[in-house]
């Protein structure tokens, strides 16, 4: 398990230095001089002495990796900057906003796996059965729904026609109770937990089907056993090693489609922040939140990968 | 175990079952039609669309489907929903093949040298899609497009390399298996070169794999591009694009409905549709992968 450890270490530590160098040149390969990008509107009013002087302060003058490793140890040390737009250091309005995302992500996967877990193994043990194929043609469209379309008719239903939560936000005006919360968090739960739902239910359809043709489900039902002894005992526990992986798969899935579904319901995360800061070229805040959501994004694989390998042997073994 | 060649009566044969699989396939038949009627829409657009999607009349705004005049009704500026869904549908499939074919061209060229010489042009490229990978899937079109700016070729771009890393395991599996065969070896003793062998012999057989994997793809490229238009950093107004059409309409959600949903019913009609074709391909032809 060490040996593996130090390998998937080492890899993980090259992906993370690589996402830091392709942050950090966002801003130098964008079309005109990095300044203007980190200025936006006021670079044009600008005298050309008064550029200089903050080129030089900034570290623009210097070479580019010398400007990297400065960066580098800044980020290191929490230090993201500061937004030209908001005239706010970066950092702690990242730590804010990644606090929601994270809230959105937990509900969407409290949600998403349990349903697609239970639909995966119920359309699994009875291939090609009416529930099979039932269950099979909603997880399709779940996957196919693209998240703005679902939530936009979420919105339309439950908040429009029916009054029955909220269409927008994580509060309401003067609200900061728990029950407000999750009121707001049911619509942009459903709209990103049920496409990952979709692809946990057909991954574990799939490996339930493999793992029930096999010779040991046979002897289990030979035995005697009661069928949902051989489906949860036997069969789903071989399954679980694939059910894992694509629950994994799925967390990196839900940091990436949040965007869409914070921008649809105005939910204040990291996601929605990006957004915003990518239409006002808010670079350097564009850049914090790359960088936070991307490096997140690699421990969290790295930990379903350990996951994995501890309940797989022959991972860790390489067989 | 040497390979036996097959006779061209055996290939002849192969190709009919293909077709007989493919035909007798639901998701095949579905799927192919929707887009197929998506494709035909796309190229007649000018005959279909009733007038023409880019002007306006500000006092025929919002009006519902089944207006007189506007079978779909009308959006914000008072153009014909109908018009420009039917258009639409020439950008929105278009930027989603053509985002395909750059993905797909660039992972055979990638996957082909990585998966034939192996060492240190395998390991390059195989770090490489790592580090792509290591961004969240929509996260690096944003990125690419917070760099070079929105619009719809942008767009395209941004939609292409994120789907580069899909199509360069897909051939680089195939070309780790293919290159193994007594063919190749066979060609690398008459004296063929390198360039020759991965021309001749390995593209032409990594191509059933590459043509499943587009069919899947494509629908997703379709998406993504739908996705960054909503995001408004794809295509810009008045461009009558499905995504746009989306984002340009949800503040008038509340009091006209039907220019939100509709856009959004055609991108997921045709997103099933590329899906369901791309599924039931992977399904008919698989077992015909297999060298015998």
């Amino acid at each position: 398990m060490g040996r593996y450890l130090l390998g998937r270490l080492v890899q993980m530590v090259f992906v993370l230095v690589a996402i830091t160098a392709i942050v950090f040149l966002m801003l130098h390969l964008a079309p005109g001089d990095p300044l203007s990008t980190i200025m936006g509107t006021k670079y044009a009013r600008v005298s050309d002495e008064a550029l200089e002087e903050m080129r030089h302060n900034l570290g623009l003058d210097k070479p580019l990796p010398v400007q990297y490793v400065s960066w580098l140890g800044n980020v290191l040390r929490g230090d993201l900057g500061r937004s030209p737009i908001l005239r706010q250091e970066i950092g702690p309005i990242i730590a804010d906003r990644l606090k929601a995302t994270a809230i959105l992500a937990a509900a969407a996967l409290a949600m998403a796996a349990p349903l697609g877990i239970l639909a995966g193994v119920a359309a699994g043990v009875r291939r090609n059965s009416a529930g099979d194929r039932l269950i099979s043609t909603v997880a399709t469209l779940g996957i196919c729904v693209p998240a703005f379309f679902l939530g936009q008719i979420l919105i339309l239903l439950f908040a429009l026609r029916l009054n029955l939560l909220p269409a927008a936000g994580m509060h309401s005006v003067g609200e900061s109770g728990l029950v407000d919360l999750l009121r707001h968090l049911i619509l942009p739960a459903i709209c990103l937990g049920a496409p990952a739902a979709a692809v946990i239910a057909r991954m574990t359809r799939s490996s339930m089907v493999d793992v029930m043709a096999q010779g040991y489900v046979t002897t289990a039902r030979a035995k005697g056993l009661r069928e949902s002894l051989v489906t949860w005992r036997h069969a789903f526990r071989n399954a679980l090693v694939s059910v894992i992986t694509v629950v994994g798969l799925e967390i990196g899935f839900l940091l990436g489609g949040a965007v869409l579904v914070e921008v649809v319901f105005s939910w204040p995360g990291i996601g929605y922040l990006m957004w915003d800061a990518v239409l006002r070229r808010d670079f350097p805040m564009v850049q914090g939140a790359v960088f936070v959501v991307a490096t997140s994004y690699v421990v969290i694989n790295f930990v379903v990968d350990m996951l994995y390998a501890t309940i797989d042997p022959r991972i860790r073994l390489g067989r | 175990m040497a390979s036996t060649p097959i006779t061209v009566s055996q290939a002849t044969v192969r190709r009919g079952q293909t077709w007989r699989a493919m035909s007798r396939n639901s998701g095949v038949l579905i799927g192919g039609t929707i887009v197929l009627i998506t494709i035909l829409v796309a190229i007649l657009a000018p005959v279909l669309a009733p007038m023409d999607p880019y002007v306006t009349n500000p006092a025929r705004q919002l009006l519902p489907p089944g207006s007189p005049g506007h079978i779909l009704g009308t959006d914000e500026l008072g153009r014909d929903m109908a018009s420009r869904l039917i258009y639409g549908a020439r950008l929105s499939l278009g930027i989603g093949l053509l985002a395909a074919l750059l993905a797909s061209s660039t992972g055979l060229v990638l996957g082909t040298a990585s998966g034939f010489f192996g060492g240190w042009t395998d390991t390059v490229v195989m770090r490489a899609m790592d580090i792509m990978l290591a961004f969240p899937y929509i996260l690096l079109a944003i990125v690419i497009v917070a760099v070079i700016g929105p619009g719809l070729v942008n767009t395209l771009l941004a939609v292409a390399v994120l789907g580069i890393p899909f199509y360069v395991r897909v051939v680089r599996a195939a070309v780790l298996s293919i290159k193994e065969q007594e063919y190749v070896m066979a060609a690398r003793i008459i004296g063929c070169t390198d360039r020759r062998i991965m021309g001749r012999t390995i593209v032409p057989n990594v191509m059933s794999p590459v043509i499943t994997a587009f069919s899947l793809d494509v629908g997703w490229l379709i998406l993504e591009a739908a996705s960054l238009s909503f995001l408004g950093l794809g295509a810009q107004p008045p461009t009558a694009e499905w995504g746009a059409m989306l984002a340009s309409s949800r503040q008038y959600f509340v009091l006209a409905p039907h220019v939100a949903l509709l856009p959004g019913l055609c991108i997921f009609v045709l997103v099933l549709g590329c899906n369901l074709f791309g599924d039931g391909l992977r399904d008919a032809l698989d077992p015909r992968l297999r060298v015998q």
